[in-house]
C-alpha cells in the first residue's frame, strides 16, 4: 500500500513537471538545518554578564564573545555515500541570532547516517587571498597582520584572571593552520538509530549542542589564572582545540 | 592613450627571463575597470580612521612607491609605527608580504594597514560602509565587477589589480642586461663588487632572495621581526630581505629606517655588523669596503633606479 502510494504521488510529480514543459531534475535535492545550542555544561549560554559559569578548573567565568566556524560539512548515507557541500563555510555567532543555525544546501535525498566537519578553516583558505561570505574578513574573524583565519574565539571575564587588569577580560583567538600547531579538528558524529532523511516533503534539522565547558578540560586542564589570553599558534592554543574538538552532541534529529 | 580609453584590457607583462610570477591574476580576472578601481582606492585617504591618510601616503609614486619624509610610517594624529614603509615593485613574484612576512597574500596586504592602530587606524565595515555611501564608488565596483555591492573581497581584489601591476623591469640594469646601454667603469665595477658580495641575499632579477634574515643592526632585538610570526627563537631579530630595485629613491633604510643614505648601509655592512645568535652567516665574517668600492657599489644601486616606472602614468593620482 505504501508503495503503490510512492508510485502515485511520483507518477503524480513526473506527470505535473512534464505539463510545466520544466526540466527532470535527475539529482533532485533537499536542505539540511543545523540548529547550535550554545551551553555551559547543562546551562543555556547566555552571554556578558547576565550569568557566570564554574569550570572544571574551578574558576568562575562569563562569556562575552564566543564564535566558531563549521567547515567542509559531509553526510554519510548507510551505503557509505558521502556528500561534501561545495563553499562549505559557516560562521555560528552565540551573539547573533541570525548565526545560531546554518543549512546545508542542495544535499541528495536520501537517508543520512553520520555527519562530519571540521572547526576551523583549511589551510587552502587561509592562503588564497580575499574571500567573501561567511569567510569575509570584515566579520571579524580574519587575522590581518599574521594571515589566517579565527577558528574559534572564546572572550570573558574572570575573577581568576588577574593578568590581564582591571576587566579580567580572557581572549582565546584559536588559529594556526601548518606545522605542528595546526589546529584545524575534525569533528565525526554518528546518528546512531536516527536517520536524516533529506526528502521532498521535509527539512531535516540537527539540533546540536556545543558546550563551552569542554574548552578547559580533556585531555588538558586549563585554567584562566594560567591562560588569560592566547592568539598565537603555538602548544596553548593547540592545547583549546584539542580540548573542544568534542564540543559538539547531537541533541535531537527533527525529520 | 590613457588607461580610460583604452580598447584593450591591460596585461601583466612578464619580463624576458623573468620566472612565472605566483600571483598571475587566474583568480582575479585584471580589467581596466578593475585596475582603475583599484588605483583610485590606493590613493583613497577614506581607507583611514579620520580620513587623512591613504596607502599612497607613504608609498609614493614619485620614489617608488616609498616614502623619504618617516623613518617609521607615520599613522592617523601623526602617531608613529615601529618600521619603514618598503618601496613597491615586483609584487606578484612574492608569496609573503610585510618586513616579518606576516601576510601570505597580495590580495589581503590592505587589511594589515588599513586596521593597524599606528597606521589607519580603521575597521574595515567602517570602510566598506564609506565607500557604499560614496557617490562614485558603487558605479566604480559595477564597472569592474557588474554589481553595485561594494564588499571587501571585490575591494581587495581591485586594489590587488593595481597593485599587482606595480612591476619594474626597466632600469639602466635592466637595459644593460638586454643589450641596450651600457655601464660606466665605476657602475661596473660596482656590479662586478656587487655580485661577489651582495647578490647571494639580493639576486637579480628581483634582487631579493625572499628570504628572512639578521642583518646584522643589533642585538637586543626590540622588535621580534620573524620570530612575531613563527615563534621560533632561531627567527628573533630576522627581517624579509628587501628588494634593491628603486633603492637610491626609498632611503631611508632598513626596517625601522635607522640610516640615512647608502653610504650609511655600505659602512653598517663594512664595519658595523652586530653580532647574535641568529646572525645572517654570510655576515659572520665581511671585508670592510674602501672608500672607491663603496663608491662603485652605490654607483651600481643607481642604475637599478627606473624612471618609466616612476613616471608611469598609468599609476598616477587619479584625482
Amino acid at each position: 500500500m505504501k508503495n503503490l502510494l510512492l508510485f502515485f504521488l511520483i507518477s503524480t510529480l513526473f506527470i505535473s513537471s512534464c505539463k510545466k514543459d520544466a526540466p527532470v531534475n535527475l539529482h533532485p535535492t533537499g536542505s539540511v538545518v543545523f540548529k547550535f545550542n550554545n551551553m555551559v555544561g547543562d546551562s543555556a549560554l547566555v552571554l556578558n554578564n547576565a550569568k557566570s559559569y564554574v569550570n572544571a578548573n574551578n574558576d568562575t567565568f562569563t562569556v562575552q564573545v564566543f564564535k566558531y566556524y563549521i567547515s567542509n560539512v559531509k553526510f554519510t548515507k548507510s551505503d557509505g555515500t558521502v556528500f561534501s557541500e561545495k563553499e562549505s563555510y559557516h560562521l555560528i555567532d552565540a551573539g547573533d541570532a541570525n548565526r545560531t543555525q546554518c543549512t546545508i544546501a542542495n544535499v541528495p535525498y536520501g537517508n543520512y547516517t553520520s555527519v562530519s566537519f571540521m572547526i576551523g578553516v583549511d589551510s587552502a583558505r587561509n592562503c588564497s587571498g580575499a574571500q567573501t561570505g561567511d569567510l569575509d574578513p570584515a566579520l571579524g574573524m580574519f587575522w590581518m597582520w599574521d594571515t589566517g583565519y579565527i577558528f574559534a574565539e572564546l572572550v570573558g571575564t574572570s575573577p581568576q584572571d588577574t593578568a590581564t587588569g582591571l576587566n579580567h577580560l580572557f581572549t582565546y583567538a584559536i588559529i594556526g593552520f601548518k606545522g605542528q600547531y595546526n589546529a584545524i579538528k575534525s569533528v565525526g558524529l554518528n546518528f546512531f538509530n536516527d536517520t536524516v532523511k533529506v526528502s521532498p516533503t521535509t527539512i531535516p534539522q540537527i539540533n546540536l549542542k556545543t558546550d563551552v565547558s569542554e574548552w578547559f578540560k580533556t585531555p588538558v586542564n586549563i585554567s584562566i589564572a594560567a591562560v588569560p589570553s592566547t592568539d598565537l599558534p603555538n602548544q596553548t592554543t593547540l592545547n583549546f582545540a584539542n580540548n573542544y574538538a568534542d564540543m559538539f552532541t547531537i541533541q535531537s534529529i527533527r525529520n | 592613450m590613457t588607461i580610460e580609453s583604452a580598447d584593450e584590457n591591460i596585461q601583466l607583462v612578464i619580463p624576458d627571463g623573468w620566472t612565472t610570477p605566483p600571483y598571475n591574476f587566474s583568480t582575479n580576472n585584471l580589467t581596466n575597470a578593475g585596475f582603475i578601481l583599484g588605483r583610485k582606492l590606493f590613493y583613497e585617504k577614506k581607507l583611514s580612521a579620520d580620513n587623512s591618510i591613504a596607502c599612497a601616503s607613504c608609498h609614493q609614486q614619485q620614489f617608488a612607491f616609498s616614502n623619504q619624509t618617516h623613518s617609521v610610517s607615520a599613522g592617523v594624529n601623526g602617531i608613529l609605527g615601529t618600521r619603514n614603509a618598503p618601496a613597491l615593485s615586483n609584487l606578484v613574484w612574492q608569496t609573503n608580504f610585510m618586513w616579518n612576512g606576516g601576510v601570505n597574500h597580495i590580495e589581503v596586504v590592505p587589511l594589515s594597514p588599513i586596521t593597524n592602530h599606528f597606521e589607519m587606524n580603521e575597521t574595515l565595515s567602517n570602510v566598506i560602509n564609506k565607500l557604499q555611501n560614496d557617490l562614485e564608488y558603487p558605479a566604480l565596483f559595477e564597472k569592474a565587477f557588474g554589481t553595485t555591492t561594494v564588499t571587501s573581497q571585490l575591494m581587495l581584489k581591485a586594489m590587488a589589480q593595481f597593485t599587482g601591476m606595480l612591476v619594474s623591469s626597466n632600469s639602466k640594469y635592466d637595459l644593460y642586461s638586454r643589450g641596450e646601454t651600457t655601464l660606466t667603469e665605476s657602475e661596473t665595477n660596482g656590479l662586478n663588487l656587487f655580485s661577489q658580495k651582495c647578490s647571494s641575499c639580493h639576486p637579480a632579477p628581483l634582487f631579493t632572495n625572499l628570504e628572512y634574515m639578521n642583518f646584522g643592526l643589533d642585538s637586543i632585538f626590540t622588535d621580534a621581526g620573524r620570530a612575531g610570526i613563527t615563534g621560533l627563537a632561531a627567527d628573533f631579530g630576522l627581517f624579509k630581505v628587501p628588494s634593491l630595485r628603486n633603492v637610491a629613491l626609498s632611503y631611508p633604510y632598513m626596517h625601522d629606517g635607522r640610516f640615512a643614505t647608502l653610504v650609511d648601509v655600505l659602512e653598517h655592512y663594512s664595519r658595523g655588523i652586530v653580532h647574535s645568535s641568529t646572525l645572517s652567516s654570510e655576515l659572520n665574517s665581511v671585508t670592510p669596503l674602501s672608500h672607491s668600492e663603496k663608491q662603485d657599489i652605490i654607483s651600481f644601486l643607481y642604475t637599478l633606479t627606473d624612471n618609466t616606472f616612476i613616471t608611469d602614468d598609468r599609476f598616477k593620482n587619479p584625482n
